[in-house]
This record gives structure tokens, C-alpha cells and sequence, in this order.
């Protein structure tokens, strides 16, 4: 069943086509990469599909709704987490509170206004952060983590946001091999163990082929290949835009 | 955490047997106008502590808030001396009316992006508020002011200050105390968020504009409690409550003080006051030492007096630890 589906997405700035009338199809509990060189159009893809901007044609449809054109915070309320491909934190607060104030934001407490926040929801901020391996540096200011932490925090608030769906944007940019290759199980372990769908982006082309049931290549804001990992691998398209005729 | 409780209330007791006693030591050791002047901190203490749900929580640049001070005041003010309503419903109607003016400003300036239109925005509104009252002569008696506002005798008497400092201290205390419960609770997290980064703040699912306002409103709310409680300290009211530079002189305290410490803004309401006073009896150029004070503490303590407080506090409770 899909969960995500895009028709006929479009987006340009000024003359230049970012997105070109895209047709994706993203299945429930699957894991699928979307690989492209560098402006191929995978981040404003992304950025389509969360609301970041609006389309200028086609539509996306998420768990059977038309979200074309909502506004993110709508769209993160259905299921939909994302993280950016420059991670994306609340610098000035500590990696507990990170986490903490999104779940409390999820379960419907963000307009409490007398209840101390310190002493709510301990535990699924606790389990959050021990999934993502973070929890012995609660104390920590988010802002003075280093890099692959700073992707582990992010993918932390995602899950917290309740998403069953995640979109993420280069989730091991900056990370050093080992860290990459812990990421990576990281992210599989956490998309089986809570049934998960992920659709990501990555430059890494091991890691995608690692962790992918399916991979989508993008050249010039247009789809060119979509299949299950060894069909990409074996693709001659592919092989042409990575290693050249 | 026995501790760490007995240390608490140790420190309330001080706080409450300080706060007591003052009035009397400064009235018998100096004069009566330090009580005034003590008094004048603490309405300006909670008038810096509500901007600052605005500034330093929410991180919204307001350059306005003289008009939610000024409607509060000017509320109480038309309340008590115009339709002869009793103290206690005048004190009550005046923060309600400084809210709603809150809303409205907020309404429209929440939605701007960017610190400086924001600012723009909201000194305009602040601004538009001033000539209302400056040229609704009829009602404001315009730049007259109002005077000889009836205060109860229970707060306010020509012999002494102390009742009203008991009562200006009751009310800004519960007041400041309420700020303090909201800024710690999940709201404030959230509002936290959205100073840190709104973006992410948005991809959590929180409607941005929707949390500003309610914060703009609760913080107008108070410094109409402050506006009020000015009203009863002076017993009168003029325009000038809603200059630009009433905007500007709390903007300075939360800087001063501090806008990352719940108490900072109390610290920078002494400072202002203090300097205000003392350096204006010396000279005339007051503003000077005022501005000089603050370029050294933007220079040498960005975080303000609070902020250098609580870095030594963290690390001498760490040395403790360690």
C-alpha cells in the first residue's frame, strides 16, 4: 500500500527547472534511497513533499490525503518527520530538552501553561534518546554536540514528533566512516523495530545500497531509474551518470 | 535533595524577611524617597520580567511594549478617576485591556519575519496608541495627563510609602511568580523552541504565529498589571507612559540584567532605576553614563549582569561536585 505518492511534481526558481514533473511511489515499511548527483533535485524534492515550498504543478498525496500545498506544521500532525540535510536543531537547549519538548508538543501539551516541564514525559524522552544513543549526554547544549551526534539528536526529535514517516536529508553528511556504518544500522534497527518508512537521500553510495529495499536516481530534477538495489546497480543509465560512458 | 530544599527555603526565608524589613530600615535610616524609589524598581521589575517572555523566550525584538504599560495605566487610571469604579475592579480590567491591545498589535506582527520589521512594526503600533491618548483630549485630557487619581488610603497616603510598597510588592511578586510558572512550563519549552530555530519548531508541528501571539498577550497582560500598580505609586498619569523611550528604557533593562535569566530583568530595572535616579541629582547628561553603562556591558558581559551571575553560580556549584 503506498503511503507517499507524488504526480507530476514541478518546481522552478527563476529559469531554472529544479523538479520536473516527478512521479514517486512509496510503499509502507519500505526503506528507499533517492541518489543523484550534486543539483539533481533531491533536496527540493524533499522540501515539496514536507511543504517546505510550495509546488508550481502536480500533486502529493500522504496516507490518501492531498497535502499539496499545506503548510509543514499540518503535514508533520499526519505522520510526516523530516530532517535536513544541514542538521537542524534547537542550538540553545540541552539534547534532553531537544527531545523532550517535541514530545511533549506531540502529546498535545504545548499550550499547558502551569505544569513544570521538567518533571513530563521522562520516560519516552529517556527511550527516544537511548535509541539514538544519546542519552549519557542529556545535560549537553544541543549546539556544542559534534557532527554525527547532531544528526543522531535530529533523527531523536523526528521519531518524537510520533512520524511514522521519515524524510531524511543526508543523514550521515559529515560523519566519519565508522560513524556513517553506525548510523546506518542505527536507522535500520530503529525503521524495523517501530515499523517504519523512510525515504532519504544520501551521497554515500554504499550506505544506500546497504539499507535500501528500493532506490530512486534523479539527473536534471527528472526520475531516470526507480528499482530494487542490484537493478539500480546493474542499471546502464546509472552506471553512465556515476562513472561516465 | 533534602538538601537542596532546606537551601531553598533558607533563601525564601531570607527574601521574605529582607523584603520585610526594608521598607522600615530604609525609611528610618534614609527617607522616605528610597522607599519610593524601592518601590519604583519593583513595578519596573515586573514590567522588564513580562517584556522578557517576549524577548529573551520568545526572541521577538518588541520595540512597543510601552503601549501595553501605558493602557494598563491609563486604564486604571479612567477607571478610578473618570467612572469612579472601586480600586480592586479598576486593577483587574487594567491588564485585561493591555491584553486585548496585545492581541491586536500581536496579531499583526507575529506573522513578520525578521527582528528589525518586527521592531518596526511594533514601536508603529506603540506609537499609534501615544497619539490616541495625546490627542483625545476629551477622555485623556490629553498631554495633561490625569491627576490626583483617587488611590485607597490603604496604598497610597502623603505620609509614607510603605503600605503602597507592601501592596506594589504583593501583586508584582504573584505576578512575577505566574511568569515564572509559565516560562517553565511545556508552553515555555515550545516558545523556547521557536526562539532557538523556527524552522525545526515548525517541522515538530507547532504553528509559530499561534505561540508568539499567546506569548505577546500574556506578556502585555502583565506589564498592564505593571502599567496599573504605576498609576497607584503616582497617583496620576501623562503620555509620556507611551514614548518610544518607555519601550526602549525595558528593552535596555532586559539586556542589562540579562534576557536568558528568568531574574536578569529585575537586575537591569535596578540598574536603570538607580542610575536614572542618582546620576540625574549630578548632572544632566544622565543618558551619558546610562548608555556608557550599557556599550561596557554589551562589551564585556553580552549576557548580561544576570547571565555573569549564573556562570559563576554553574561553576561553583561544579567545583562543589567535582
Amino acid at each position: 500500500m503506498a503511503i507517499l505518492e507524488t504526480r507530476g511534481l514541478k518546481k522552478s526558481f527563476g529559469g531554472v527547472l529544479a523538479v520536473a514533473g516527478i512521479d514517486l511511489t512509496v510503499e509502507k515499511n519500505q526503506i528507499v534511497g533517492v541518489i543523484g548527483p550534486n543539483g539533481a533535485g533531491k533536496t527540493t524534492l524533499f522540501n515539496l513533499i514536507s511543504g517546505y515550498y510550495p509546488s508550481d504543478e502536480g500533486e502529493v498525496f500522504f496516507k490518501g490525503n492531498d497535502i499539496t500545498g499545506w503548510p509543514p506544521e499540518r503535514i508533520v500532525s499526519l505522520g510526516l518527520g523530516r530532517s535536513f540535510q544541514v542538521t537542524s536543531l534547537f542550538p540553545e537547549l540541552s539534547v534532553w530538552e531537544n527531545v523532550q519538548g517535541t514530545v511533549l508538543f506531540t502529546r498535545g501539551k504545548g499550550l499547558s501553561l502551569f505544569s513544570r516541564a521538567t518533571g513530563q514525559a521522562k520516560e519516552e524522552t529517556a527511550r527516544i534518546l537511548s535509541q539514538v544513543e544519546l542519552l549519557e549526554k542529556k545535560d549537553e547544549l544541543s549546539g556544542t554536540l559534534a557532527a554525527g551526534d547532531r544528526k543522531r539528536l535530529e533523527l531523536g526529535i523526528v521519531i518524537a514528533t510520533g512520524a511514522d514517516f521519515l524524510l531524511l536529508d543526508e543523514p550521515t553528511c559529515g560523519m566519519s566512516p565508522v560513524e556513517t556504518s553506525a548510523t546506518v544500522v542505527l536507522i535500520r534497527k530503529i525503521a524495523e523495530g517501530m515499523n517504519l518508512t523512510v525515504l532519504f537521500t544520501e551521497h554515500k553510495m554504499d550506505m544506500v545500497f546497504e539499507i535500501s529495499s528500493s532506490i530512486t536516481v534523479m539527473n536534471f530534477g527528472s526520475v531516470i531509474a526507480s528499482g530494487r538495489p542490484e537493478e539500480i546497480r546493474n542499471n546502464k543509465i546509472v552506471q553512465d551518470i556515476y562513472f561516465g560512458e | 535533595m533534602e538538601k537542596t530544599n532546606r537551601t531553598k527555603l533558607l533563601i525564601g526565608l531570607a527574601v521574605a524577611l529582607f523584603s520585610l524589613a526594608l521598607p522600615f530600615v530604609l525609611e528610618q535610616c534614609f527617607s522616605q524617597y528610597y522607599v519610593y524609589l524601592t518601590v519604583k524598581i519593583i513595578i519596573w521589575s515586573l514590567f522588564a520580567v513580562s517584556f522578557n517572555l517576549v524577548l529573551g523566550y520568545g526572541g521577538m525584538m518588541s520595540f512597543g511594549h510601552a503601549a501595553f504599560y501605558g493602557t494598563g495605566a491609563y486604564t486604571c487610571a479612567l477607571l478610578l478617576a473618570r467612572a469612579s469604579w472601586p480600586m480592586p475592579a479598576a486593577l483587574i480590567a487594567a491588564p485585561f485591556a493591555a491584553a486585548i491591545v496585545g492581541l491586536v498589535i500581536g496579531y499583526f506582527s507575529v506573522r513578520i519575519k525578521g527582528i528589525f520589521y518586527f521592531a518596526v512594526l511594533t514601536l508603529s503600533c506603540s506609537q499609534l496608541v501615544y497619539i490616541v491618548v495625546f490627542k483625545w483630549r476629551s477622555l485623556t485630557l490629553g498631554d495633561d495627563g490625569i491627576q490626583g487619581i483617587p488611590v485607597p488610603s490603604f496604598i497610597s497616603t502623603l505620609e509614607t510609602y510603605v503600605y503602597c510598597y507592601f501592596f506594589i510588592l504583593i501583586v508584582s511578586s504573584l505576578c512575577i511568580y505566574i511568569l515564572f510558572k509559565i516560562v517553565r512550563s511545556p508552553f515555555g519549552l515550545i516558545l523556547r523552541t521557536i526562539r532557538d530555530n523556527p524552522e525545526r519548531a515548525t517541522f515538530i508541528g507547532v504553528r509559530i504565529s499561534n505561540y508568539k501571539l499567546i506569548a505577546f498577550a500574556i506578556s502585555a497582560f502583565f506589564s498592564g498589571v505593571a502599567g496599573a500598580l504605576f498609576v497607584l505609586l503616582e497617583t496620576s498619569v501623562s503620555p509620556d507612559i507611551l514614548k518610544w523611550s518607555v519601550s526602549g528604557e525595558v528593552l535596555l533593562m532586559g539586556l542589562l540584567g540579562g534576557m536568558h535569566v528568568f531574574l536578569g530583568p529585575i537586575i537591569g530595572a535596578a540598574i536603570m532605576v538607580l542610575l536614572n535616579s542618582f546620576v540625574t541629582s549630578y548632572t544632566e547628561y544622565w543618558g551619558l553614563f546610562i548608555g556608557m553603562t550599557f556599550v561596557c556591558i554589551v562589551l564585556f558581559f553580552p549576557e548580561g549582569v544576570g547571565g555573569v551571575v549564573r556562570a559563576k553560580w554553574l561553576a561553583c556549584n561544579q567545583r562543589k561536585t567535582f
